[in-house]
């Protein structure tokens, strides 16, 4: 029987819950297991026989959970073997995501998490706290939302060394840019047109700054190329300045403009690029994608959903079944 | 402009330099390097000399020519052909930040020039929009002609988005 906490439960958690929810399709996998807990900043709902998902699921929808446990507490006190870490990210102190997974790993729960701050403030610390636990730290869904990457570089790839990681890791910016591209409207129409579509937030200058994507880069470089990254080593510039006559000019020479972020022996860099328009980056829409450059496997292109409840879900899903499925497939 | 190399062959006397780089300054020419092979002295006792500069190209002929009406002996010459072609695009106060110091930057290596610019104002003082062709006579010295460009656009708060850097696929 496997024990399961979800700490913070916004859509990403919800969408983990309606998932488990759904038994017949995930014991197929990993067998028998349990939700214990399931925690937000506001209350949290909790039993160690097992709580009803539809029930926090509810709860949740009818405004908060109910007043409890605090989200440290469920991790202090009860007994769980696997922590679902899907708080919001802050990059800068990686809290309250990097305290939770701290705990966890060292009572020595595995740790499967969606939020890139503490990734990005303290990979190498987590990674070494989980090794000599002997427990394992998640992270799919950190970047590329569905679309599989880290477990890709990391066990199909193995044996290989890889050289380089150029992709599209922020959709937001890759819808406004490929609007740009067909519509040849100004950065502020197509951003309008997105917060409209509730495609960009309300505060998107995390995206279309490029913030989002070089937090996810670093992630990256630090998890698969073996570098020893930090934010501030990002040479990052954002897609707010490009024109609408930049798309017609560079069409003119076959290309498009995308905003890549690009991990090499080189360095870390997010900026736009002219990407020629038959590239397999040239991708439309809220759409991520990435170009893996290894020395064996030579290049591996990988697309997919960067973004969304489900989406993301399903990242978290795969993590779990990866730490407790069985092998054999 | 064309980067040329010629190779002349001088008496071992002070002075003969001096007769070959005169016509290229008549002519406009930028001297980028000039390499003295004294260990392949020639039967004679004359000395190679290897000048590599920089001209329009229109006038290669009529430096060569001029050269050899000094009485310095042409043992060869060709154009360097550039081999490396890359596109550039450069955003924002691009002509009120002086364009052609921001070409010349990349003209004046002598390995490398902008072989072409596209440039779109659609306002008056709004950004405007530029693609660059640059040329260089190598992949390495056009990685060094963006560097290049690169601090450019970082002192002219110009944006910079340069291609990515990709073999075929």
């Amino acid at each position: 029987m496997i024990k399961i906490a979800i700490l913070g439960f916004g859509a990403v958690g919800q969408g983990v819950a309606e998932i488990l929810a759904d038994r017949e399709r995930i014991e197929r996998w990993i067998g028998r297991y349990e939700v214990v807990a399931v925690a937000d900043s506001k209350g949290s709902i909790y039993s160690e026989d097992g709580i009803s998902l539809k029930n926090a699921i509810e709860a949740k929808k009818m405004g908060n959970l109910p007043e409890g446990k605090s989200t440290m507490e469920i991790i202090e006190e009860m007994d769980f073997d696997v922590a679902i870490e899907a708080t919001p990210t802050n990059i800068d102190t990686g809290e309250p995501g990097l305290t939770h997974i701290k705990a966890c790993l060292n009572k020595g729960s595995h740790v499967i998490t969606s939020n890139k701050g503490p990734l990005v403030v303290a990979y190498r610390e987590l990674a070494e706290i989980a090794e000599r636990k002997k427990v394992r730290l998640a992270f799919e869904a950190t970047i590329g939302g569905a679309m599989p990457l880290i477990k890709l570089a990391k066990r199909d790839l193995a044996g290989n060394e890889i050289t380089s990681i150029k992709g599209i890791l922020n959709g937001t910016c890759n819808y406004i840019l490929s609007r740009m591209e067909q519509e040849r409207l100004s950065y502020n129409q197509i951003l309008g047109e997105a917060k409209e579509l509730r495609i960009a937030e309300a505060n998107v200058s995390y995206d279309v700054e490029g913030i989002d994507s070089a937090a996810k880069l670093v992630i990256l470089a630090n998890a698969v190329m073996g570098m020893n990254a930090t934010f501030s080593d990002v040479e990052i510039v954002g897609i707010t300045s490009i024109t609408p006559e930049a798309f017609e000019i560079a069409m003119e020479k076959g290309y498009t403009i995308r905003l890549i972020a690009e991990a090499s022996r080189e360095g870390l860099r997010v900026s736009p690029r002219l990407v020629p328009l038959h590239h397999p980056l040239a991708v439309r829409g809220t759409f991520n994608a990435v170009l893996i450059q290894t020395d064996l496997a030579k290049e591996v292109f990988v697309i997919g959903r960067g973004a969304g409840k489900i989406e993301t879900a399903s990242a978290i899903i795969s993590d779990l079944i990866d730490i407790y499925g069985d092998r054999t497939y | 402009m064309a980067v040329v190399s010629i190779v002349v062959e001088l008496k071992d006397q002070p002075g003969q330099l001096l007769r070959v780089v005169e016509p290229i300054s008549r002519l406009g020419g930028n001297i980028l390097s000039v390499v003295h092979q004294r260990d392949k002295k020639t039967p004679l006792g004359r000395i190679p000399v290897e000048v590599s500069l920089q001209i329009d190209e229109k006038k290669v002929e009529e430096l060569i020519e001029a050269i050899k009406g000094v009485e310095i002996i042409v043992r060869s010459y060709n154009k360097i052909r550039l081999l490396a072609t890359t596109s550039i695009m450069l955003i924002g106060h691009i002509v009120h930040t002086d364009l052609s110091d921001t070409i010349n930057s990349i003209d004046k290596t002598g390995f490398a020039e902008v072989v072409d610019m596209h440039i779109s104002m659609p306002h008056l003082n709004e950004p405007s929009t530029a693609m660059v062709t640059v040329s260089a006579t190598g992949k390495e010295k056009l990685r060094e002609a963006i560097e290049l460009m690169r601090e450019v656009c970082r002192r002219k708060s110009i944006l910079m988005i340069e291609p990515l850097n990709e073999e075929q696929i």
